[in-house]
This record gives C-alpha cells, structure tokens and sequence, in this order.
C-alpha cells in the first residue's frame, strides 16, 4: 500500500530526477546558497526530502519573525520549516554609522517578542518615545514609567531576526533569491490518489510540499492573490516620504513629532540626539515634486510644515483657544506646557525615498493548510506606526496558536486552531485600522466644520487622562 | 439464549438506570470475587472456555461470546469505512474529541512514565489502539512520537487509516496498523505495549472480560490503559441515543446500542478483576452547538477513564480487599 502511493506520487510530481541531482552535490543549484546544505542523511525517500512541516513566504520582517519564533518555540522542535525570501540575505556584523531609511516604530508587545530572539542586543541605540505631540494637539502622558515605543531600522530589525535563525539552522532553513511562481492547493478534504500538501512551485522548477504555507509576503500578497482571498482595499491618492533628518541642535531626542497638514500627516521619529527619521505622507504630485528639491529647499519645507501657521483660520483660532479655556476652568490640572519640535538643519545623503500608500484588509486570513500574517492581511497608514506591530502581533498568536496544536497532536494545517488565529486577530486588527482609517480621514480636511470638530474633540480627550491611557494601552499590545 | 434476554431485558433497566444501586453492587461484587479468584487459576491461554462459566452469574451482560468481535457492529462500520476523515462528515464528534482525549492521555503519560523530549513528548513509547477505525486517535498520538500500533476489524477502516497516514512520512514511520481483533493480537504481543487506548469501543464489543483480559496481556507491567466510552444511565439514553442519534443527528442513527453501555462502576470492578487499579475516571460532555467537548464532574453520559496493569501479580489465594499490600501508590477509594 505504502510503496503504491510513493511509486505514484513520485511519477506524479516527476520528481526522480531532481533527487538525482541533488545527490550529484552540484553547486549548480546556485539558488540554494547560505548555510543550508542542500543533501540529506535521510533515507531517499522523494516525498520527504521535499515535504516541509510550515513554510514561510516571504522574508520582510514579519515573515523572518515568524520562522525565528516557530524556530524557538519547544513544543515544535523537530518540525521543518523553511523560510523563502526572493531577496538577499541581510547580514549586518555591526551596526552601521549611518542610518537607513526605513524604520518603524516597536511597541512594547512587539519589543517583548522580539526580546525572546536576541534582538535587544542590536539596540543600543534606540531611542524612547515619549510622547506624541502635534502642533494642534497635545497629548503626553504624564505618569509614564516604561517606554511608549522603540524607534527602530527595518533592516536592523531583519538582520538581527537572521542573526538568530543561523543559531536554529537545524530545523528552521532559510532560501534567499528564492522566488515562487505557483501555489497549487489542496483540496480540503481527503481525495484519495492527490496529495494532500500545498505545493510551492519555484522558479528554479523545483516543487516544495507543506503542510501549512504562511504568507508574509507583503501588501501585494501572491499568497493570498492566488488562494483567492477577497480584499478591501483601496489607495490613499497619497505617498509618503521618508529620509533621515539632522537636526540643527543636539537634544534629548526622545519624543516623535506628528503634525497633520491638509496634505496629509508629517512625522519625525527621533533615532539619536542628533538625527531622526522622516515620514511626510502627502500627495503623490507634491511627494514627487519633494524628491525632485535640493537638499536646502526641502530642508526650508520641512522646517515650515512643522512651524508654519498658514493654514490656521481665524474662526478655528478663537473657537479653540475660547475651549480651551472653558476647559481649563473645568479640569484646572489638565493640559501641560507645550514642547517645540526641533528644527531640521540637514538631511542623510541619499536617503530620500517615497512610497504609495494604502488600506488592505483580507476578509479571511486563513484557508485550509494557509494562513497570512503581517501586510499580506492587513495594511494601514503610517500615521499611528502600527503596521509592523499587528504584523509582529499576528507572529506572536499564530506561534502560540501552532505550538498549541502541535502539542496536542494535530495536523498543523488543520482549520480548527487556525480559525481560532483568524478570529482572535481580526478582532484586534481591525478596530486598529478602523481608528487609523478614520483619523486620516478626518484630518485630510480643510473645511472648518471638520476643523472645529476634530479640535474640539482632541482637546477633550487631552484633559482626560483615563482615555489617553486606554489608547496607549491598546497602541503597546 | 432467550432466557438470558429476557433477564436482561427484565433486569436490565430495573437494575441498571439507578444510578447508584446497592443491589446491584452487593450481588456484582460477589461476583466478581468469585470470578476473580477463578479468573487468576484460568490465567491466561484458556481462558475463553472458562468465561462461558463465569459469564452465566453476571447480571450486566451482553450475549456471551468468545470474542470481543461483534459481527453486526463491524457491518456498520463497514458501510461507512470511507467517510472517516471527512471533518464535517458522520465521525466529526470524534474528530473533536481529540481535543479532550489527546491531552488526557498524553498527560496521564507523562506522570506515569517520565518526560521525554520537547517536541516529541510520547517519544520511545507503544501504543495499541484497539478500534482504531480510520486513526482518527492513532495519528495525533503518532504525531506526538509514540509507535502506534492501531487495530480493527473492519478491513476498510484499517486500509482508509493507511491510506491517510502514507502521505506523511513522520506518520508511515510511526504509527502502523493491522486489521485484526485483539485477541488475535494478545498471543503475539505479550508484554508489548506501554499504553492501550480504547476510546469509544468498549460500548461495541461482544465480551468485555475477553478485552479486559487481553489489555492484560500485552501491556507492560505498570502500562496504562485509556477508555472512553458511555455511562449507562437514563441521561446517557436521552443526550446519547435520542438526542444525538435520532433528534440532532450528531451520530448516524443505530450507531450505540444502550445495552452495551457500562457505568465506570462496573467498569472499574472489571478491570480490577484483571489486575488493573483504576486511577481517574472524569466525565466528558459534548456541546452541539460548538462541536466541541469538555470535561465535567458528572460521568452520566460520556466518561474516559485511565487504569494502570498492577506491577505485580498477586497470589491467587489472596483476597482483593487487601490492596494496601500492592506496591502501587494507595488510592482513597471505597465502594459504599
């Protein structure tokens, strides 16, 4: 019975000759390079040299969290899982003296995920975010004793991330300048004579079989193009732009600026006394028009986006500054004394990069033997820096999720706990985007109603304490 | 015949549906002492002509046979042999079982028997699963690193249980399966097994003194025993059969046969005649509207019980009321 379905499935998949060619040792499989050795002890059986317990596409940052996390977690030690990346492999031996570009910013939640794969030990130059203040709005948190977040480089982040997968090279193998054309499902339930694995089809016309495929593949997921997931989506009409600042006086740099102009939000997300990082989402003309800009003139812009007070309106002036002060005769010791953001004198050399932005949300974020985490589920505006963290969220549930389930036996793509996945982030994904969502839109007005409204209302919320800490609460999970 | 019939039939529901039945117990457990004591000089090789005799003082009863194997139960599960690993199919109640039986055998496993290693926490261990069906029990376990043997009679159950596994090279190694019953087993396997697990059989069996008496046989001294199976109570009639079978179709219909179904009593004082001591007896209960299981203190309906083979034989002339002097750890337990 055995040797039947082997025989069968080997003539299915053609794979024969593959495995002859593996054994000849050839370095002519020039796509399998790194660590990874590419033959085996095992016995040569076809099937199992190409079936993988999870596969992992998809090498960002959430994706290679992923693999870290399944590669520590015990109840899963002695399950293949193998992670592929079209790119190369980021290797960083130390940490460089300039700073890239993009960066994101860590919650707690996130931080203490990433603490259990030896990421800490890349951070000795993080900075703390302390409060989140806007040229309209204030809004600081006054009896804060931990950090609110850690401002850190994306590719900081993956280094470190690969730094460690090398330590779990045992059962966890990692295929850079791997790209997959074809995923080929299977049914969901047990047909006989088909083979009951996801089938991953490489360019290099090598098949992979998984048991369970986790799409970390970005906002334009193939993984979840191909399983046929309906998304709501739509772009922003917006790109943002991003560079690294220095600013024109050393500071205790702790605190990220947000002001958001009709245009859409800027932000400076501080990385050390002496420099931050720039996001400035604004229209996809006037985005293109900053990267065109010598390095003075887009300094000056900069500078007058944080500082200039032209888009202020008389009505809005008084309306505010009157409710103000009828809430400070309500609530005496609310408010606090207004902080400056500080002026930029330069910028990074050639840091200068722009991206379009968007919203995604997948209805679904599993299927039989799949599931995506990270942008390839959900993808939100930059203005909170939450997007990493519900990716780094998703990794640190689903982890828990299949380490469960492992533990009790199951097969791990089975649909049962990864449902439990599905709904448990969902229901904390999409409040998130839905509040990211609604504050964008509501300060890409300029119209004086809106104005009013949102004034009046961030005022509000500023003189109560209770509220600021329930958002910050649900920010750092 | 049809005088036992119709004692059971008489008997049966009078004697039975008390919960809690001093009559029952005071006549069983004369019973049993006496077939205890008969049962050790019969041992092992002939017991089957020696059950016929024993059998005709039980009260409880299902037609006595020299085999655990009921023809008319294998022809139900003949017809439906295919529809095993179909999740939303016939057998999902047991598919979600797994939830509850898994963990408790693995846990009882583990107290009794050591850790092992991480990510395979039964490594190094064999396993019987008697009925294994389609392997809806054996792969989990097998998963978990233990060697399954999985055994049926149904030869369509045990070819759909391969089929199913053979796509799984961590599965083909570990977990195998034989189409024969256990007492054909018992005589190659003496002594062979860490564990046996028989989960949701017992209530199809013809003889349970046979499959008592042959879990002896081929576990290890201090091996575990893991049953799961229905209470015989007017709830487990209501919830197991009305509800389950006939009003929600949870279960095809003609599936349980009340009459076979045991109380963990008399459960237990069967296995205590076969030189187990009972260690946990915990009720089970299954939500319809969840598909899910859960534990709960009342065994009324369903109940999974674990039973460890007694280390040492004891003598045929000692009495069972002395099991303060068997090395295995004490139980406060006491029948009235």
């Amino acid at each position: 019975m055995f040797t039947f379905a082997k025989a069968k499935l080997a003539a299915v998949l053609g794979i024969g000759r593959q495995c002859v060619a593996l054994r000849a040792l050839n370095g002519a499989q020039a796509v399998r390079r790194g660590f990874a050795s590419s033959e085996r002890d095992e016995e040569p059986s076809t099937s199992e040299n190409e079936l993988f317990d999870i596969i992992i596409s998809g090498g960002g940052m959430v994706g290679t969290a992923m693999a870290c996390s399944l590669g520590l977690e015990p109840n899963l030690a002695g399950k293949k899982i193998l992670l592929l990346e079209a790119g190369h492999k980021k290797e960083m031996n130390r940490v460089p003296e300039t700073y890239s570009t993009r960066v994101s910013s860590i919650s707690p939640g996130s931080a203490m995920l990433l603490s259990g794969t030896d990421l800490c030990s890349f951070l000795n130059f993080l900075s703390v975010w302390d409060a989140c203040s806007d040229a309209l709005i204030t809004f600081d948190k006054e009896n804060l004793q931990d950090e609110m977040a850690y401002i850190v480089e994306n590719d900081v982040i993956v280094a470190a991330l690969t730094k460690q997968l090398q330590t779990l090279s045992d059962h966890v193998e990692v295929q850079y300048r791997t790209k997959v054309v074809k995923y080929t499902w299977p049914h969901p339930y047990h047909v006989s004579e088909s083979i009951p694995w996801v089938q991953v089809t490489l360019a290099n016309g090598k098949t992979l079989h998984t048991k369970l495929l986790i799409g970390a593949d970005g906002p334009n997921s193939m993984v979840r193009r191909e399983a046929g997931i309906p998304t709501v989506k739509w772009n922003y009409d917006q790109s943002a732009v991003v560079a690294v600042l220095h600013l024109s006086e050393p500071t205790e740099n702790n605190v990220a600026w947000q002001r958001f102009l009709p245009t859409g939000p800027i932000a400076m997300l501080p990385l050390s006394d002496t420099e931050s990082s720039l996001v400035w989402s604004t229209s996809h003309q006037h985005a293109e028009e900053l990267l065109q800009l010598d390095e003075e003139s887009f300094v000056d812009a900069i500078n007058s986006a944080f500082w200039s007070n032209e888009n202020h309106s008389e009505l809005v002036e008084t309306a505010g500054s009157l409710f103000r002060t009828a809430l400070s005769v309500l609530m005496p010791d609310s408010g606090s004394a207004r902080q400056l953001p500080p002026s930029v004198a330069g910028i990074g050399p050639k840091s200068r990069v722009m991206f379009p932005l968007g919203m995604g949300h997948a209805t679904e974020y599993i299927r039989h033997r799949v599931a995506i985490i990270g942008d390839a589920a959900h993808r939100v505006h930059p203005l909170a820096g939450q997007g990493a963290n519900l990716g780094f969220g998703d990794v640190a549930y689903l982890t828990k999720v299949l380490s469960q389930a492992a533990f009790n036996g199951k097969d791990l793509g089975a649909m049962q706990h990864l449902l439990e996945f599905e709904t448990e982030r969902q229901r904390h994904n999409l409040p998130m985007m839905a509040a990211v969502d609604l504050m964008k839109r509501l300060y890409s007005t300029n119209a004086a109603p809106m104005v009013l409204l949102r004034t009046f209302g961030l005022q509000a919320t500023n003189t109560l304490p209770p509220l600021k800490e329930q958002i910050m609460a649900y920010a750092s999970k | 015949m049809y005088s036992k019939k119709l004692a059971r039939l008489a008997f049966g529901p009078l004697v039975e549906s008390a919960f809690k039945c001093p009559l029952t117990r005071n006549v069983s457990s004369r019973v049993t002492a006496v077939r205890s004591l008969c049962s050790w000089t019969v041992c092992l090789h002939h017991r089957q002509k020696n059950q016929l005799s024993n059998g005709l003082t039980r009260l409880n009863v299902r037609p006595v046979s020299q085999t655990t194997l009921d023809p008319a139960e294998a022809r139900k599960f003949q017809a439906k042999a295919s529809k095993w690993w179909d999740l939303q199919g016939e057998f999902a109640v047991l598919h979600s079982m797994n939830d509850l039986r898994v963990p408790f055998i693995r846990d009882n496993l583990l107290n009794v028997h050591g850790v092992r290693q991480l990510g395979k926490p039964r490594a190094g261990l064999r396993i019987l699963d008697v009925g294994c069906g389609g392997g809806v029990l054996s792969e989990p376990l097998g998963r978990l690193g233990a060697d399954v043997l999985g055994i049926d009679p149904v030869e369509d159950s045990v070819r759909t249980a391969e089929l199913h596994s053979s796509y799984d090279p961590d599965l083909r190694e570990r977990v195998g399966y034989q189409a024969c019953t256990l007492e054909e087993l018992a005589e190659e396997e003496v002594e062979g097994f860490h564990a046996v697990v028989a989960s949701e059989v017992v209530e199809h069996l013809a003889d349970l003194d046979t499959f008592a008496s042959c879990c002896q046989q081929v576990l290890k001294p201090g091996g575990s025993l893991f049953i799961t199976t229905l209470n015989k109570t007017n709830l487990s009639y209501v919830f197991g059969i009305v509800a389950a079978e006939q009003l929600l179709r949870i279960v095809p219909s003609g599936t349980h046969d009340w009459g076979k179904f045991i109380s963990p009593e008399d459960l237990e004082r069967l296995l205590e005649s076969f030189g187990f001591y009972v260690e946990a007896i915990r009720g089970m209960i299954y939500n319809p509207l969840t598909g899910a299981w859960s534990w709960q203190q009342s065994t009324a309906i369903n109940y999974a019980l674990h039973a460890i083979k007694r280390k040492e034989e004891p003598q045929p002339d000692r009495v069972w009321a002395e099991s303060e002097n068997l090395d295995e750890p004490g139980r406060a337990r006491s029948y009235s």
